[in-house]
């Protein structure tokens, strides 16, 4: 009996050093941690249940028949984040260079199946160099039915990608359909196409890092969700991410004590808005000043600032907050603004995370640039995202509300269920500038009348006052409650029930 | 007694006078610019009165205005508050004339006080002690040698007119004399308009040292003692104490008597300060007399028990003085900060903008302690550019100075300010100075410890386990709340581990706790460095500040979110956090030590906008904070300042462009 144990010790610890000491320390000197490292640090301690881990590939051609390592490049498994649990695979770039093979792709996938039968989130890890090539269209066929099982899991339990290493060519497309990709900075990056075909095709010489560094998903392309500095950051980070979301579609919010008295004011926020309607202020403050412990975990935060996305809690349970920031482009709603959004609250929807949505937009963005780049369509999608949302939809109207934004941006129309404006708002057509021009186009000439004209529409139109009176607006509240009537809104909201009229799914404007 | 009273001044100062008005139940009235629509002294005032722009030459500082705001609200007096109006002999008259009471000196008064060399001779002839010198103007370069060498070296040359330290030239010798005395009076010239120069002995390791003295109407005078402000930043008070270190009871007395001399020559009638520099040896010499109340006034409250501001309105009411020399006392020691909007870690350059956060320590009695906070703003206010950046003054009193001082850490420790970065962490670090807490000090003090500025005190093995110790604490706390999170697979026991390694910004210290369950308030004996110390604190989650008591000492840490941790600040200390178990703490030794991007080359447009102005030019030296460019979008003008200082190499936009993100605006060398 000793023997047999003993036999699984040693099989054990045979496939947990991976690819060797020799390949472990390479990844070290690279400033990256090995797979198991990774999951170590992400799980409770402890908690790691390793599944799959004999496994190996049965490829025999171009003698892969006598390199064979347990576990087959990529570890999965289940544990538990402070408790909760989620499934997990992590590349292991020390075996085959994390490269996947069928075997490789049937842990994935057996994983992925679980993940979805158990409604618990799934977080890959990944450090991988593509497709085993020695495996040819097997290693296809595998990438398959892993974005086969990423599809048919979105939107019922949350699915993560950290990318914390070269992730490239079919790699890609697993996380792509994720709802979130994280990436680690300077170590990590992603593309379809590396730096040398990039050359033969279009012989253009750019780096790994110019190409897909996280630099670049970020803040141009998008595709990153948030960056980090190191391994470590990133996965106490996920572990925090993973704290706000719920397990499923069908969960509970998820929810902690909290200490933060949701019934004080904050006189502060009465002084936000500045006096010249010109001068920009930061919305991140309100953001802050609104949640628990001003506690925030910020989703795309370096790409269209003008519009901030992310998660946080109020009286302990997730909302996930939506908000124009005037500091900048003065707010404005463009493209990339109203993609950024749009996916935030679909997110939010698929998980019932109610929407808290903090308005001060001048409009959409003028210009060829943004109509060639299709406007009309991706403020569609915000839009369309809004209207769709089935959870709690709360709006606090700080400032502006112009034009066709202020009905994008959760309005009661759309089936905003709590819509409040501070006395500061303004919900109107366009400025008072603007519209005074248009209306008196004879005055033109004299800047004393038009002054005038301008004054009266400013009177008439400049305030909540003009939409409350229609019931578009449910309060005008004082700056300084903004966190009490946002509490005690979700809490009226929290057995809302809503249901869209059956469907296969919508047609949202892609 | 007045039944309202008008207070020409604003900020802290404003919110000072009217907080005693209202205790002895005058009305008060207060005036605001438009910079100051929202300030708190207007709100704490039972009327306000708007007296135009924010430039104080056209507000604060216009008397007609100060006057009409009285006639409409029927204020019968005016109490100055510092700086603005307060020594402008030329307000009280016309008050006068308008039968409105100044609360404050007669004009007469100030006059006599107003000029250095006027004063000089006034002090010479009370009998005060003055530096030895020539109070003549001196005319020629050979004029001011044979001066010097009669005085005896070093001397000091100094602009009649002067202030600030302008026109002011030392000299070791006869050909420094020369050279200097030409330079003063050029820099005099332009500087004040004024070219008289004179020359006094020079004072090595000078200390500054003040009487406050109180006068009424009826001829009677008293000094309430003195204060030190020896610690300066280019002649600028930092930190104030009462009484001063140096002083004995004989030395007091003389400075005392010969003060109240002085303003009774002068007929002094009001609260005032006689300022004298003096020799480590104790030898004083009289510097100038300051005829309003002055910024580090409460120091001086906090020993005597007597509430200048009080006292000032009484004898402008006419009332006797009811102190005589003999109730005076000295009961403890008191100490205070000046907190100014100023970045220490950017050579103190204003830092201005929006109060994000504003927690003052909390004020009152406590142990014998006493904290007060005297201020101007609240959460929310503006630190604005057209007036003083100082936002709070800070004051402690203890039954000795080090009781004062360790208080006055400890409050500083847990004044939250966020927004702008203030004077904090230098004022924190400074009360931890071994010369500051032995007394030794000069006005040289900052100059000779800190020759190269503020860069954060050098952390020690006692603040690294305070700070890691905040950080386990901290940590366990989150920790045992997130063992209640919903949806959890099993109940948590809520035991802790034993072991943790906390990480300092690149350090890694090892701490270790007995077996143990977590809950709030929090008790736990942590072993650190071969050390067993008792942490108790009741500190929950959120809270900018982590009070607790370490090994019996009270300490209060402040806590900032940060990637994968918390930022924690403590006695000048800033530092990067993460509580880990020694095995993730291993892994994280493994991480690389990055070097920060180089992005200072270039100002990038931060927006698709129009180029409103560029601000520099090629070649030109900017400092950090310095405004490079404007750049307007969404018709919103941002105003794009250098990050830290550097030469501007090459301009690549110009007023009118129209620019995409990221489009380079200029080139740094």
């Amino acid at each position: 009996m000793k023997d047999v144990l003993e036999e699984l010790d040693r099989r054990r610890d045979a496939a947990r050093i991976g690819g060797g000491q020799r390949r472990i320390e390479a990844q070290h000197a690279k400033g990256k941690l090995t797979a198991r490292e990774r999951i170590a640090v992400l799980l409770d301690e402890g908690s790691f249940e390793e599944f799959d881990m004999f496994v190996q590939h049965r490829a025999t051609d171009f003698g892969m028949a006598d390199q064979k390592i347990s576990g087959d490049g990529v570890v999965t498994g289940w544990g538990t984040v402070n408790g909760r649990v989620i499934f997990v695979f992590a590349k292991d770039f020390t075996v085959f260079g994390g490269s996947l093979s069928e075997a490789h792709a049937e842990k994935m996938v057996k994983i992925q199946d679980m993940a979805l039968k158990n409604r618990a989130p799934i977080i890959g890890l990944f450090d991988a160099g593509g497709a085993r090539i020695q495996e040819g269209v097997a290693a296809l066929g595998g990438y398959g039915e892993v974005f086969e099982r990423n599809v048919r899991a979105s939107g019922v339990i949350p699915q993560i990608s950290l990318i914390m290493g070269p992730c490239a060519g079919g790699d890609v497309y697993s996380p792509a359909m994720t709802d979130f990709i994280f990436m680690v900075r300077d170590t990590s990056y992603m593309y379809v196409t590396g730096p040398d075909v990039v050359k033969t095709v279009t012989n253009e010489t750019v780096t790994h890092e110019q190409l897909g560094g996280a630099s670049i998903h970020t803040t141009k392309s998008s595709i990153a969700d948030g960056a980090f500095e190191n391994d470590i950051e990133a996965l106490v980070e996920m572990r925090r991410l993973i704290d706000l979301l719920p397990s499923n579609n069908q969960a509970d919010l998820p929810e902690i004590e909290c200490h933060h008295d949701a019934e004080a004011i904050d006189k502060s926020l009465d002084t936000l808005i500045p006096d010249n309607a010109n001068k920009p202020y930061d919305m991140k403050e309100l953001i802050l000043k609104t949640l628990d412990e001003g506690d925030f975990f910020e989703i795309q935060g370096a790409h269209a600032k003008n519009i901030i996305t992310g998660f946080g809690r109020v009286e302990g349970r997730t909302v996930g907050v939506v908000a124009n920031q005037p500091m900048v482009l003065a707010g404005v709603l463009d493209s990339d603004a109203s993609r950024k959004a749009a996916r935030f609250v679909r997110f939010c929807d698929c998980f019932n995370i109610p929407i808290l949505t903090f308005v001060d937009v001048p409009g959409f963005l003028p210009g060829t640039a943004q109509e060639y780049g299709g406007l009309i369509k991706h403020g569609a999608k915000l839009l369309f995202a809004y209207t769709q949302a089935t959870v709690p939809k709360i709006t606090v109207i700080t400032r502006k509300a112009y034009g066709g934004a202020y009905d994008v941006m959760a309005s009661k129309h759309i089936g905003g269920d709590i819509n409040y404006a501070w006395p500061t708002a303004e919900i109107a057509v366009m400025g008072a500038k603007g519209a005074a021009e248009i209306l008196y186009r004879s005055d033109l000439a004299d800047p004393e009348r038009i002054a005038v004209r301008i004054k009266e529409y400013e009177t008439r139109f400049a305030n909540p006052f003009v939409a409350a009176e229609r019931g578009y607006i449910d309060e005008v509240i004082f700056p300084h409650s903004t966190r009490r009537r946002v509490a005690r809104a979700l809490r009226l909201l929290r057995n809302k029930h809503m249901e869209q009229p059956w469907k296969k799914h919508d047609n949202i404007p892609l | 007694m007045f039944s309202k009273i008008l207070i020409a001044n604003r900020g802290e100062i404003a919110c000072r006078v009217i907080k005693t008005a209202r205790r002895m139940g005058i009305k008060t009235v207060a005036v605001f610019s438009d910079a100051d629509r929202d300030a708190l002294h207007v709100e704490m005032a039972d009327e306000a009165v708007h007296i135009g722009p924010p430039q104080a030459a056209q507000s604060y500082l216009v008397i007609d205005k100060i006057i009409a705001a009285c006639k409409q609200t029927g204020a019968e007096a005016v109490h100055p508050g510092y700086g603005f109006l307060s020594e402008r002999a030329a307000f009280p008259r016309a008050l006068a004339a308008e039968g409105i009471v100044f609360i404050g000196p007669n004009p007469d008064a100030i006059d006599a006080m107003g000029d250095k060399i006027q004063s000089k001779i006034f002090a010479d002839r009370a009998g005060v002690s003055t530096v030895p010198g020539n109070l003549g103007v001196i005319e020629s370069p050979e004029e001011a040698v044979v001066v010097a060498r009669d005085i005896g070296f070093p001397v000091m040359i100094k602009a009649s007119a002067g202030g600030g330290g302008k026109g002011m030239r030392i000299a070791w010798d006869a050909s420094e004399v020369a050279d200097g005395f030409a330079r003063a009076k050029s820099e005099a010239a332009s500087s004040f308009g004024d070219d008289r120069v004179f020359i006094e002995k020079f004072i090595v390791n000078p200390r500054h040292i003040e009487i406050q003295l109180l006068g009424d109407k009826h001829g009677n005078v008293i000094y309430l003692n003195e204060r030190e402000c020896s610690i300066q930043r280019r002649n600028q008070k930092v930190i104030e104490e009462a009484p001063s270190p140096l002083l004995d009871e004989a030395t007091r007395r003389a400075m005392g008597e010969q003060s109240v001399a002085l303003a009774k020559a002068v007929g002094y009638d009001s609260a005032g300060t006689v300022e004298f520099v003096a020799g480590q040896d104790k030898s004083f010499f009289f510097l100038e007399m300051n005829t309003r109340l002055q910024v580090e006034h409460p120091v001086t409250e906090l020993i005597t028990g007597i509430d200048l501001v009080e006292q000032m309105i009484r004898v402008a009411a006419g009332e006797k003085l009811s102190i005589t020399q003999a109730d005076v006392k000295i009961d403890g020691w008191a100490v205070e900060s000046r907190v100014y909007a100023e970045d220490p870690y950017r050579s103190f350059l204003p830092s201005t903008g929006r109060l994000v956060k504003y927690r003052p320590p909390a004020e009152g009695v406590k142990d014998g302690i006493t904290v007060r906070n005297d201020t101007g703003v609240v959460e929310g206010s503006e630190i604005s550019m057209f007036y003083d950046p100082m936002i709070a003054k800070l004051v402690t009193h203890g039954p000795t100075r080090l009781a004062a001082i360790d208080a006055q850490a400890e409050a500083l420790d847990s004044f939250v300010i966020d927004g702008i970065q203030p004077n904090i962490p230098f004022l924190t670090a400074l009360m931890q100075h071994e010369r500051w807490r032995a007394g030794n000090l000069s006005t040289g003090f900052i100059k000779e410890e800190y020759p190269d500025g503020f860069t954060g005190r050098a952390t020690d093995e006692e603040t690294r386990a305070v700070l890691a110790i905040a950080a386990l604490s901290m940590d366990l706390i989150r920790r045992e709340r997130l063992e209640h999170h919903t949806g959890r697979l099993r109940p948590a026991s809520g035991k802790w581990r034993t072991d943790y390694v906390v990480r300092l910004d690149r350090e890694h210290i090892p701490v270790t706790v007995p077996e143990g369950y977590a809950a709030v308030p929090l008790e736990i004996d942590v072993t650190i460095a071969g050390r067993t110390l008792t942490v108790t604190s009741e500190w929950r989650p959120g809270e900018p500040v982590w009070i607790g008591s370490v090994g019996g000492d009270t300490v209060a840490v402040q806590a900032r979110p940060a990637p994968g941790g918390t930022l924690l600040a403590w006695r000048g200390v800033t530092t990067f956090s993460r509580v880990m178990t020694p095995e993730v703490a291993a892994l994280d030794a493994l991480m690389p030590v990055k070097q920060p991007p180089d992005l200072s080359k270039y100002l990038l447009c931060p927006m698709p906008g129009l180029v409103v102005s560029i601000s520099v030019a090629e070649g030109q030296e900017v400092k950090a904070g310095e405004t490079l460019a404007v750049v307007e979008a969404m018709k919103m003008e941002n105003v794009l300042r250098a990050e830290r200082d550097g030469t501007v190499s090459a301009i690549k936009a110009k007023p009118g462009d129209s620019l995409a993100v990221d489009a380079v605006i200029l080139e740094f060398a």
